[in-house]
This record gives structure tokens, C-alpha cells and sequence, in this order.
């Protein structure tokens, strides 16, 4: 029997493993943007654990949208990574302080 | 009790996978540890009846999203080791905050209870025989959510031309002349024009 606690705990272990991973490899924009997946993954099993849970489809729907966005938002972060290596030769976010933000 | 025993085991290999994907020198082998981490999550949606996504994960994140972060990890000539510089400076850092985080959740979740005591194979409501997951989710998606729906499509078409605009380098080959907007722009009165002292002439 897999109830809904065993998958919001499973989807907190794997969420809190995706911020770890943004503190711990705050350099890399590619391990970034994999964290970001990992945490959208996480998002996403709170969304299907609950809409089995309550029998209700629109929870499943929302997943299939927050993919569609992860989708977009991954090749378009790719192609920002690619310029920015094209112009920088480095994807060092300690080194993009152009804006001075 | 065997689906018990399958949940424990992706669940374990995709915690190990994740941990993976944070930890590994390579960042080829982070995505590819990312890829087993989206499978055994696939293989736990498949086991709480979500088969649509399970599939459509495995589709959209192995075939087209994790094939597009390989092709640019390889296509990069990053230089790791200064990337790596500091990793240990940080990984206490994020080690705590992710022992605090893994707390809080975890202990929120037992103390209110949720949902102890109710499969989420079968659900509060009981289904329908016959019914699929499939089935359901289309119907849903189109028709209360068709407009949403065809928003995300012009959100994907928007996405890939952001994609092709962003990376496409134009080069002109050899004798083609081509408009530079930047330098007809930047010129100036001295570059363009210039001013010739004659002297008059007698019409003959």
C-alpha cells in the first residue's frame, strides 16, 4: 500500500536534495539548471500523489503543463548558456556581474 | 506488499540517483544520473496509476530534454576544475540547510498524518471499472482546459524560435553584400561627405 505520505516524503527528500545541489554547485549554470529539473520533478509528485489521492484528473493536468514549461524553459536557459560560453568562454556565474545585480 | 516493495526500491534508487546528479565531478554523468533519477520517478507514477505521465516523462525529459543537456555539456569546453573550485566551502553549507529543509518536511508531514491509512492505488473515490488514465486526462485537457491548452502550444513555439534566434550565428559567404544596421547607424557627417573647393568655370 503506497499512501500519500510515502510520496510527499519522497517528494520533500528529493526537493530538499535539489536545493543542496543549488548551494553546493553555485559555480556550474549547467548543474543549475539540472537542479531546477530536479526540483520541478519534485513539485510535480506532490501534484500526482494528490490528484490519486483525492480521484480528482485537473492535479495531472497541471503536471502535464508545469512539463510543457520545464521543456521551454530548459531550451531556452541551453541557448542563454551557449551564447553566454560563445561570448565569455567560461559559464562561471561567479564571473557574470555585468549587471552588478 | 510487492507494490510496496517496488516503491521502496525506485524510490531508493532515485534518491541515490539525485544525490548522484549534486555530487559527481562530470557533468556528463549528472545528466546521465538525472536520466535515472527520471526513470525510477516514472517507474513510481506508473505504480501510483499516473500511466499518461509516466510515459510522457520518460518521452519529453529522457527523449528531448536530457538529449538536449548532453549535447550541450559535450559541445562546451568548460573548464572543471575552476567550476569545482570552493566545492567543498559550499557543500557543509548545503549539506545543513538540506538536513534542516529534510526535517521540516519530513516532520510536517508526520505530524499532521496526511492521508495515512488510504491507498493512493484506489483513491478516495473509487473509479469507474474501465476507466484510463489516458482517457480521463484527455477528455479534461480538452475540454475544460483546452484553452490553456493551446496556450502551451504557443508557449512552445515561442520557446523554440527564443532557442533558433539566440544560437543562430549567420555567416554570409563570399561576395554576398549585406546590410550592417549597427554601422549605417554609427556613421558620421565626415565619413560621408565631402566638401570640394572648385572654382567656378566660364560657360564657352
Amino acid at each position: 500500500m503506497i499512501t500519500l505520505q510515502h510520496v510527499l516524503v519522497l517528494s520533500g527528500l528529493l526537493f530538499t536534495l535539489s536545493v543542496a545541489g543549488i548551494f553546493i554547485n553555485r559555480k556550474n549554470v549547467i548543474l543549475l539548471l539540472m537542479c531546477i529539473e530536479l526540483l520541478l520533478l519534485s513539485a510535480n509528485f506532490n501534484f500526482v500523489a494528490f490528484s490519486r489521492y483525492h480521484g480528482n484528473i485537473d492535479g495531472q493536468v497541471f503536471v502535464f503543463f508545469v512539463l510543457t514549461v520545464a521543456a521551454a524553459e530548459a531550451a531556452i536557459g541551453l541557448a542563454i548558456l551557449v551564447v553566454l560560453f560563445r561570448r565569455r568562454r567560461s559559464i562561471n556565474v561567479a564571473e557574470i556581474s555585468t549587471l552588478k545585480g | 506488499m510487492l507494490v510496496q516493495l517496488l516503491f521502496y526500491a525506485f524510490a531508493a534508487v532515485m534518491l541515490a540517483a539525485a544525490t548522484a546528479v549534486i555530487l559527481v565531478r562530470n557533468p556528463v554523468y549528472s545528466a546521465l544520473s538525472l536520466v535515472v533519477t527520471f526513470f525510477s520517478a516514472a517507474s513510481i507514477w506508473l505504480l501510483i496509476q499516473a500511466e499518461f505521465l509516466a510515459i510522457v516523462l520518460v518521452l519529453v525529459y529522457v527523449g528531448a530534454v536530457m538529449v538536449l543537456f548532453l549535447f550541450v555539456v559535450m559541445m562546451l569546453d568548460v573548464d572543471l576544475e575552476e567550476l569545482r573550485s570552493g566545492f567543498a566551502g559550499h557543500a557543509w553549507l548545503g549539506g545543513l540547510v538540506a538536513l534542516l529543509l529534510a526535517a521540516e518536511i519530513v516532520g510536517v508531514i508526520w505530524v499532521k498524518g496526511l492521508g495515512s491509512g488510504i491507498d493512493l492505488r484506489s483513491g478516495l473515490a473509487a473509479a469507474a471499472p474501465g476507466a484510463s488514465n489516458t482517457r480521463e486526462l484527455g477528455v479534461s485537457l480538452f475540454t475544460h482546459y483546452l484553452y490553456p491548452f493551446e496556450l502551451a502550444a504557443m508557449l512552445l513555439l515561442v520557446a523554440i524560435v527564443v532557442a533558433i534566434v539566440l544560437t543562430m550565428r549567420v555567416r554570409h559567404r563570399e561576395g554576398v553584400k549585406v546590410q550592417d544596421v549597427a554601422a549605417q547607424v554609427a556613421v558620421r557627417r565626415e565619413e560621408r561627405v565631402r566638401v570640394l573647393q572648385m572654382p567656378p568655370e566660364k560657360r564657352s
